[in-house]
């Protein structure tokens, strides 16, 4: 009898401690690898997108980001790795339930209206969408009016918009984009940029491949550079872009004042400016400290700038430097 | 999604697409051009002053050239909608946000290829049966088994079909179709050159027809086909079987044995489960 109480205070105690266990990540992968015939497209890639999270996926061409994103969706199979989506392995189709999919290259049934086309992805999907939402979800990608129109027609920018609808209509936990703006103009972009904004309050999550920096850059919670099939840097944008810069115009410059300037950080020289490199953990007091110090050390100040490294500058960095070690590793 | 689900989900899609690209309304008007031409032909035929015997053998022997008509119509049509419908959608990326979808990827094909069944078979038998009324209204003659004989030709059109399936999972739409109706009619020549063989004797050529009908059951089908459609004695009119009317490609000689038929079930399925095979295990 007392072994029965225990047993059933053993299993409440492991169910608790389940259920109190973060949930799953919306997307995980590790150790990714596709070969296509002797070309390697992607090489050791591991990633994690969490509840909510929007990471974008940023790389030059050919970098292996939508073999990546297809490899996440069970839609090419790796030749090495283990991917997972919202806590169930790839192979099984179930794991696709709660995920919504904006291929890079986006095509929908050209016989079918765009109404037609969300009623097919709501019941493939299982969800059970009513029409009113369906409706819903076109009017968010402003398409409303144009539900009963065929597909075939429709324009390159009106079919990604449709796209996006087919990504969101089946309540999704997990989003991928894959180029989402490609064929959108300025205003459509912003449209999605609202979109996965609204999408984070939401608390699902959002994989979003973008050649548009900007637009990753502004939505963006986390960021993971590809090049040549390898993950070449990740992290948050503070991580990444922590490195600032201050400039520095300064004349009656003393060997003691250079001496402060270089121990704050790199230093470059340019006629009257200087560029000093900030350290990433700087609470603020940088700045202001060597100010204070270079006049009392009698500099004459005559303009400071805050300079912050925009995620493009820091893109091309991370890919330049990829680019002269493997050059220096052929050598 | 239960698999059932999807499967009747993309069948229905796959109809829809067949009569959403005018495909319906195109076989539409080819049967009704052909039903038209061949009524007049059997009307200007009861015209002539045949005996009984004769007038059963050229109604035979009409009735099966025009359903060959029909079934070659079936087999052009599903080749040409098998291949644009399956690997057409891998190649624009249709394919792509469908099968992100939670359905396995057998259910999909299971789906498509169900629809095209559906499509293939419909048109031969709804064509066939309006073409039998026509030669029973023009020239009062009934073949002694249209059930079997309709059911026959949906077979064939489901055999070639599930070819055009494999092929389009491994090679371009237009390939595909272009291959599996090259296949077709390569199978019927071998037929006819087969029956050829087998009047003359020659055992040799006979066995071309026996080991084509074999690799690719729409010859033997259709000969079960046009067994069923033609009068039993049209083959005594014609000099019996070995004075030269096996030879002839619009008669046949024997039913469809219980073995040939259960072997042409076998050929879809394993023909089948190769293309499922080969489309689970394809990068999109």
């Amino acid at each position: 009898m007392g072994t029965g109480v225990d047993g059933g205070a053993g299993i409440r105690a492991a169910a608790d401690l389940v259920a109190g266990l973060p949930p799953a990540p919306a997307a995980w992968c590790t150790g990714l690898r596709k070969r296509y015939r002797r070309r390697t497209a992607v090489e050791d890639v591991s990633l994690q997108v969490g509840r909510g999270e929007i990471v974008g996926l940023l790389g030059p061409n050919g970098a292996g980001k939508t073999t990546v994103i297809k490899m996440l969706l069970g839609l090419v199979r790796p030749d090495a790795g283990e991917a997972m989506l919202l806590g169930r392995q790839v192979a099984d189709p179930a794991a696709r339930a709660r995920v919504g999919y904006l291929p890079e290259l986006f095509r929908y049934q050209p016989w079918l209206t765009a109404a037609e086309v969300l009623a097919l992805h709501g019941r493939l999907s299982g969800a059970g969408v009513p029409a009113a939402e369906q409706q819903a979800c076109l009017s968010l990608v402003g398409l409303s009016g144009r539900d009963g129109d065929r597909v075939g027609g429709f324009s390159k920018g009106m079919q990604q918009r449709l796209g996006l609808a087919v990504a969101l209509v089946a309540r999704p936990e997990f989003v991928v984009l894959d180029e989402p703006t490609s064929a959108l103009d300025p205003l459509g972009r912003a449209d999605v940029r609202d979109i996965v904004l609204e999408l984070r309050s939401r608390n699902v999550a959002v994989l979003l491949n973008s050649h548009l920096i900007g637009e990753v850059e502004r939505v963006c919670d986390r960021v993971v550079v590809l090049d040549r099939g390898r993950v070449a840097a990740s992290g948050t944008l503070a991580e990444l872009l922590g490195q600032r810069e201050l400039r520095l115009q300064l004349t009656e410059l003393s060997p003691a004042a250079r001496a402060r300037l270089e121990a704050t950080g790199h230093v470059e020289r340019e006629g009257d400016w200087l560029t000093v490199a900030v350290p990433a953990d700087d609470d603020g007091t940088v700045a202001p400290d060597l100010v204070r110090d270079l006049v009392a050390l009698g500099v004459r100040v005559h303009a400071v700038e805050p300079v912050r490294i925009s995620l493009e500058e820091r893109l091309l960095g991370i890919l330049r430097d990829g680019a002269a070690s493997r050059s220096a590793g052929e050598r | 999604m239960t698999t059932a689900r999807t499967v009747l989900t993309i069948a229905a899609v796959t109809l829809r697409e067949a009569s959403r690209r005018r495909v319906l309304l195109a076989l539409a008007v080819l049967t009704v051009a052909l039903l038209g031409l061949s009524g007049w032909g059997f009307s200007r035929l009861a015209a002539e002053s045949l005996t009984s015997g004769e007038a059963r053998l050229t109604a035979s022997i009409l009735l099966n050239l025009v359903m060959f008509g029909y079934s070659l119509v079936a087999a052009l049509g599903t080749a040409f909608l098998a291949g644009p419908t399956l690997s057409g959608e891998t190649e624009s990326g249709i394919a792509l946000s469908m099968l992100a979808r939670p359905i396995r990827r057998s259910a999909f094909l299971l789906g498509k290829w169900l629809g095209l069944v559906a499509f293939g078979s419909g048109f031969v038998v709804i064509a066939g049966l309006a073409q039998i009324l026509v030669v029973r209204a023009t020239v009062d003659y009934w073949p002694p088994e249209p059930a079997t004989a309709l059911a026959l030709l949906a077979a064939q059109t489901t055999v070639l079909l599930t070819l055009t399936v494999l092929l389009a999972t491994v090679i371009s739409p237009m390939a595909s179709g272009v291959v599996a109706v090259g296949l077709f009619c390569t199978t019927w020549v071998a037929g006819v050159v087969g029956a050829i063989g087998e009047s003359l004797g020659n055992d040799a050529v006979a066995r071309v027809g026996s080991v084509s009908r074999m690799l690719l059951p729409t010859d033997g089908l259709w000969r079960g086909a046009m067994n069923a459609f033609q009068d039993p004695s049209a083959i005594v009119e014609f000099g019996g079987a070995d004075q030269g009317a096996g030879a002839f490609p619009f008669l046949s000689m024997a039913p469809l044995t219980l073995t040939y038929l259960a072997w042409a079930a076998v050929w879809v399925a394993m023909v089948w489960g190769l293309a499922a095979t080969s489309f689970v295990r394809k990068d999109l």
